[in-house]
């Protein structure tokens, strides 16, 4: 089987956003594995282990996204794929990665691709359904479980707490949630191993794009972070009082009546 | 072919280095970093939800815990391949024992095992005995002890009442007496024991378990790394095969010596690791802890607590890093034979047996002050067992006596010296001879204002002072200088602080060139500092030397000397501290 992980890096979850000049602070952060990609890696690592064939791992970023994709393959991945967009691409965005990827696995032979939820930087889960809609196959979003039988897809998808169970086909793109597995840290022997894995390195000629054809169709005109938190507010005196004064303050301060 | 040139144990006091030569954390490779964090993981996930119950004593949890350490790889890295291990580099092993830190007293269950357990075996087994123990010890399928410490011989190792006695039929050595403080002992399955055949022969033995004889007493009961098993080995007539002498007979203290230099260094790197661990802590609480309506990290006394911790973490971390450098390339450069063959390698560790023992009193020194200082930035809290800080600041207090005394180790240290300097190995006696005549006619310098010159050059006259003090001490004194503990303690920490104020300078230096200095701001404030404020421990030390050993005019032409030595343009460290401090109370974490 033909496996596919779609992978993205992002900010250290420890990591202290900073912005500066309409533009978060990258310089000297630490990256990971977006989380809910290494649901995604975890799993596909599971499924080759049980049905067979090969996992590669793909995404789009630059020169550092080298170090997740070891990450990826210390952690059991066979192959990595880096397509890099640092000297083209400028100001990306869902649909820019979205082509790319979709162009790159055209002409790949896939069975079943695997991403995560959502990324936990700018959190917009739309990559995974695009990817599948430009290659024209079914996808599911936050599954929480998977089972393959021959052509045949038994998946577990979270649906705000509960669970839909829904039977589709390979080729199938899913995107991963939590709950669906536990994912491993790369052992010493999967470290060194990596080393030695391939890591095929393509830039947007490379698929025959130009930048023209992956230009963001969205434009970010402001980032900023969220207000700080200010100290709540403790009412005290009578019941009714209280009441009064709640109520005339989200009228008056708040404004949300 | 160009051999590599490698530097001499001991050689920092007599000569320079390029920063090129030497290792610092800033080198370490991408596997290295990845290990590092696989270390870190297993410790958070697997190590961190059990530790109450191990500090409970529940022991099987132990052995559960190094079996998937097992399978993580994380007890295989200086076990070589072809015996089942992962045979990786001495940066590849320091890492994790740093992070192994985390884990508190699981971490000398580790290091026990890993260390001085299975390294014995590593260094000095017989093809045969490698291949009977290596393969399990590296899985975690078997857990390994040490066994050395006495009742009656601690710092004294070869005053050991153990013996051995061959018995009639040859086939056994049958060994009586108690071996104590042994870590790991409630589950190990493999100990090496030393003890002397027919009561003279001082050697090692590799002992089973399982072997008749062989039993251990109840768990102690102790003031920190509670979860880590201490239990008497007890050998009752123990029957030991006689192919499980491990190295040769009578040579022993060659194994015991050499394992403790390992030892030591290990316990060095645990303890900057257990230090950064233990001024986060002190960091995150300082932010979060509110008094007068202010965050107590906004108090210029608790900047001072935390940028002081982090330049002594600084100081260490850098000469822990060069020493494990030193090892890295002395073991690395040996043949698959020289390898296989225990005294190359034990002249190899022998070789830095000045820097593991520096490195071990100061890098638990430090240990000790960060948790100390931790608790005090906790208050009332930093007492309560609920906080973490509590337990380092146990756990961290037996660092100073194991693997040597830290009084043991500073008198091992001139101790060594001069050995090395009587078999010409060092030219100490020339160069403390030659800087006599120097001094007299010496000028103090004016060095320049780029960034580290005035550190640069104080480096070099601290040096200066470390040969002035050993060489009058042992003009004066000659072979009694053995009886003169304080003056040999004196010696020992001026060492030290050179080392270590060089360790930083060549770090900084480095990174320096590498990165620039907008970006190297945080390490050279902390040089600055370290510098300018252990300079000032050097002249105390070396002041006290003079006095005791010289008199009259004499003295007092060393002790101008010693000031022309010491002479400098001092720098304002408060301001630099609130510096530090404030990239550190910002990052919440030691930073460089």
């Amino acid at each position: 089987m033909n496996i596919y992980v779609l992978m993205k890096k992002t900010f250290d979850t420890e990591e202290k956003i900073q912005v500066s000049g309409g533009a978060i602070e990258q310089d000297g952060a630490e990256f990971i594995i977006n989380p809910y990609d290494e649901y995604a890696i975890e799993e596909a690592i599971n499924i080759r282990d049980e049905h067979g064939g090969e996992v590669t791992v793909v995404t789009v970023g630059d020169e550092d996204s080298e170090q997740q994709l070891r990450t990826a393959l210390a952690m059991g991945a066979d192959k990595a794929t880096l397509i890099n967009i640092e000297d083209d691409v400028e100001d990306g965005d869902q649909y820019t990665t979205s082509t790319i990827l979709a162009t790159y696995l055209k002409d790949q032979e896939v069975d079943l691709i695997l991403a995560g939820n959502v990324a936990i930087d700018q959190a917009s889960g739309q990559v995974g359904p695009r990817v599948a809609d430009q290659l024209d196959i079914p996808y599911v979003t936050t599954i929480t479980g998977i089972t393959i039988d021959g052509e045949q897809v038994n998946i577990e998808k979270d649906v705000e707490g509960d669970v839909e169970k829904v039977q589709t086909s390979l080729p199938l793109l899913v995107t991963c949630q939590q709950g669906l597995n536990e994912p491993r840290y790369p052992s010493l022997p999967g470290i060194m191993k990596a080393k030695k894995k391939p890591l095929e390195e393509l830039e947007l000629d490379d698929l025959d794009l130009d930048e023209d054809d992956v230009e963001a169709k969205t434009e970010t005109t402001d980032v900023f972070l969220p207000p700080e938190k200010e100290a709540g507010k403790v009412l005290e005196g009578e019941i009714d009082d209280q009441v009064k004064e709640l109520v005339s303050l989200l009228r008056t301060e708040a404004k949300v009546l | 072919m160009i051999e590599e040139k490698l530097l001499k144990g001991g050689s920092f006091l007599v000569e320079d280095v390029d920063p090129d030569e030497v290792l610092t954390p800033e080198s370490f490779n991408d596997e290295h970093k990845m290990i590092a964090k696989t270390t870190e993981e297993y410790i958070k996930n697997d190590v961190w939800p059990v530790l109450e119950d191990l500090e409970n004593h529940e022991f099987d949890k132990s052995v559960t815990l190094l079996q998937k350490a097992g399978e993580l790889g994380l007890l295989g890295i200086d076990v070589p391949e072809e015996y089942g291990g992962l045979e990786l580099d001495k940066i590849t092993s320091s890492l994790v024992t740093e992070k192994m830190a985390l884990a508190g007293g699981f971490s000398i269950t580790h290091g026990a095992h890993v260390g001085i357990g299975s390294l014995p075996i590593v260094f000095f087994g017989n093809e045969e005995q490698k291949q009977k123990y290596l393969p399990s010890l590296a899985t975690g399928e078997k857990i390994a002890a040490y066994a050395l410490t006495e009742p009656g011989s601690g710092s004294d190792a070869l005053g050991a009442k153990t013996t051995a006695v061959l018995n009639e039929e040859g086939t056994h050595y049958v060994l009586n007496g108690e071996k104590q403080w042994i870590t790991n002992s409630a589950f190990a399955d493999v100990f090496v024991v030393y003890a002397k055949i027919d009561g003279e022969k001082f050697s090692a033995f590799i002992v089973e378990r399982d072997f008749p004889g062989v039993s251990t007493g109840p768990e102690e009961k102790k003031m920190g790394i509670k979860s880590s098993s201490t239990r008497t080995l007890v050998l009752e007539d123990a029957q030991v095969p006689v192919e499980n002498v491990l190295g040769e007979i009578g040579r022993g203290h060659v194994i015991a010596f050499n394992i403790l230099n390992v030892g030591r260094y290990k316990l060095a790197i645990g303890g900057v690791g257990g230090a950064k661990r233990a001024l986060e802590l002190a960091v995150q609480y300082a932010n979060e802890r509110k008094q007068f309506q202010t965050p107590i990290s906004s108090f210029s006394l608790i900047q001072e607590k935390l940028a002081n911790m982090a330049t002594q973490t600084y100081a260490n971390e850098s000469a822990v890093y060069r020493t494990v450098g030193l090892f890295e390339s002395r073991l690395g450069q040996l043949s698959k034979e020289e390898l296989n063959d225990g005294s190359a390698v034990a002249k190899g560790i022998a070789e830095y047996a000045i820097e593991c023992s520096m490195n071990k009193y100061t890098a638990t020194e430090l240990l000790d002050y960060v948790a100390d200082e931790a608790v005090q930035i906790h208050g009332g809290y930093g007492f309560m067992a609920e906080y973490e800080v509590e337990r380092i600041y146990r756990d961290s207090r037996i660092n100073r006596i194991f693997e040597g005394t830290n009084e043991i180790n500073r008198l091992l240290v001139p101790g060594t010296f001069m050995k090395k300097a009587m078999k010409g190995e060092l030219p100490l006696l020339e160069k403390a001879m030659g800087l006599q005549n120097e001094l007299m006619a010496m000028m103090p310098e004016t060095p320049g204002d780029e960034a580290l010159e005035q550190e640069k050059y104080l480096v070099g006259n601290a040096k200066k002072i470390g040969l002035l003090a050993a060489g009058i001490a042992a003009q004066k004194y000659q072979e009694k200088l053995e009886q003169e503990q304080e003056l040999l303690s004196n010696i020992a920490d001026i060492a030290a602080d050179v080392y270590n104020m060089e360790s930083a300078v060549l770090r900084t230096a480095k990174a320096i060139a590498r990165d620039g200095e907008e970006k190297s701001r945080q390490k050279l404030l902390y040089t600055q500092v370290f510098v300018e404020e252990t300079l000032n421990n050097i002249e105390a030390h070396a002041k006290e030397t003079l006095i005791a050993v010289e008199e009259g005019d004499n003295l007092r032409m060393m002790l101008s000397a010693l000031r022309k030595l010491t002479r400098r343009e001092h720098i304002n460290v408060i301001e630099k501290k609130r510096e530090i401090a404030s990239t550190l109370i910002e990052e919440e974490k030691y930073y460089v």
